[in-house]
């Protein structure tokens, strides 16, 4: 059968960050860095997404919009936070609106810390969650039938 | 006996055609951007991914209505290869669009919403090219059976070539290129996410990625016929063409950036009469 880490589509939700993170996270897809080549298409779109990438920590006003984006995603799916706001708040995590992490709210499988993350560490930490991307679609298919 | 094969032919392999077509297109826009980009087969793992995935249904008629987009593609697609009447092939055409914009509208997007009436905007700008290159083949071949043109002494690019440019112009909008990929785009971060398919998925999307494929082929098929005559080695200039053709396409792509519904009505609308309409007088005049 194939195998979901051919071809894993990534969604980029900034959640907070300063920007930082988001230009290091476009750096990925410049001719240098090319994650395309790993069949990673940067979507727009949470119904076809595989993988979601957030950068920032969460506030008051983004945590619906992360739930909201994460439950539109089918599975299997995986959560990549990048940069060390989405890991734990970072530098705002005192602040009174931030509510900590991506993890605050939805399970976060890979963290990617940097501040700002670089492309390299970017890329190795979504071709981490590639792996577990195939042991989620793995455990689907055993318990969870044909799906 | 041989339309059968044709068909047959047509039914099993386009959507392997058009999927290699598509890696290749990805792999030239990489070059083109000096970039590695993905393997030939990327758009196979897509399709093979999206099949695998979760089904989310965002109402009960949306992969039903995907499907008969798919099914009347292929329906034309096996008439075009079986050498049948190109006027009906073009109408049918049409319809498979419909049901897709009907797919797309059927949900609650306001994105695909949006993109299903921009489907319909690209179709009233390339509808009108469309019939003038099915009247362009009738005037020079005096059929419009796809079987009687391909058996002409002579290929009808020879007389209608303002129309072959006109339809390299529109196909643009079909194969969802740049600068016309205005109801979707195989590109991110556009001002209505995915346009038409923002709320299709897994199965769903596959379905509708297959029957773009189904299409693909069907419209080479129709450059195929601007070339092919009743000589064999014609046959094997049409390939070679169509490959220059398909070629020019992602070279526009990636040269262009998308236009205004505007821009793109106008600019089809003009070209459709300068160089179809001209082409067409011209064929009235001498045929
Ligand atoms: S980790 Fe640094 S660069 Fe990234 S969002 Fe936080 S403050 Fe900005």
């Amino acid at each position: 059968m194939s195998k979901v880490s051919k071809s894993p589509w990534l969604l980029h939700y900034d959640a907070s960050s300063c920007n930082g993170c988001d230009i290091e996270v476009l750096d990925c897809l410049t001719p240098k860095y090319d994650i395309e080549r790993f069949g990673i298409i940067n979507t727009g779109d949470p119904f076809q997404a595989d993988i979601l990438l957030i950068t920032g920590g969460v506030n008051s006003q983004t945590e619906s919009v992360v739930k909201q984006i994460y439950s539109q995603m089918p599975e299997p799916k995986v959560v990549v936070a990048v940069g060390i706001c989405a890991c734990t708040g970072g530098v705002f995590k005192e602040c009174y609106n931030i509510k900590g992490g991506i993890d605050t709210v939805i399970p976060v499988d890979v963290y990617v810390p940097g501040c700002a993350a670089r492309p390299e560490s970017i890329i190795d930490g979504v071709v981490k969650a590639l792996q577990i991307l195939d042991e989620k679609q793995t455990a689907l298919r055993q318990n969870g039938g044909d799906s | 006996m041989m339309n059968v094969v044709f068909v047959i032919a047509y039914l099993v392999l386009a959507p392997f055609i058009g999927g290699l077509l598509d890696g290749v297109d990805r792999i030239i826009s990489a070059r083109m951007q000096r970039r590695k980009g993905p393997g030939l087969l990327q758009p196979f793992y897509d399709l093979g991914k999206l099949f695998s995935k979760e089904m989310i249904a965002v109402n009960n008629v949306q992969l039903l209505l995907n499907l008969s987009y798919l099914v009347i593609l292929m329906i034309a697609g096996s008439m075009l290869f079986a050498g049948a009447d190109l006027l009906m092939v073009l109408f049918i055409l049409s319809t498979a669009d419909m049901f897709l914009i009907m797919a797309a509208s059927s949900d609650s997007s306001p994105y695909a919403n949006m993109g299903a009436s921009r489907e319909m905007l690209q179709m009233m700008a390339y509808e009108p090219l469309t019939l003038l290159v099915a009247v362009g083949f009738y005037l020079t071949t005096g059929s419009f059976h796809v079987g009687d043109i391909i058996r002409e002494p002579v290929s009808a690019v020879a007389w209608m070539p303002g129309l072959l440019v006109g339809f390299m112009f529109t196909t643009a909008i079909k194969f969802r290129k740049s600068p016309f990929d205005l109801s979707t785009s195989h590109h991110a971060h556009q001002e209505m996410v995915k346009g038409i398919t923002t709320e299709m998925s897994g199965t769903t999307l596959a379905i509708m990625n297959i029957a773009e494929y189904y299409e693909m082929v069907l419209l080479f098929g129709i450059f195929f016929l601007f070339f092919v005559n009743s000589t064999w080695w014609s046959w094997i200039v049409a390939f070679v063409i169509c490959g220059v053709i398909f070629f020019l396409e992602t070279l526009w792509d990636n040269v262009s950036a998308r236009v205004k519904w505007k821009t793109l009505l106008y600019s089809c609308w003009s070209v459709t009469l300068v160089a179809g309409g001209v082409n067409i007088l011209i064929l009235m005049l001498v045929k």
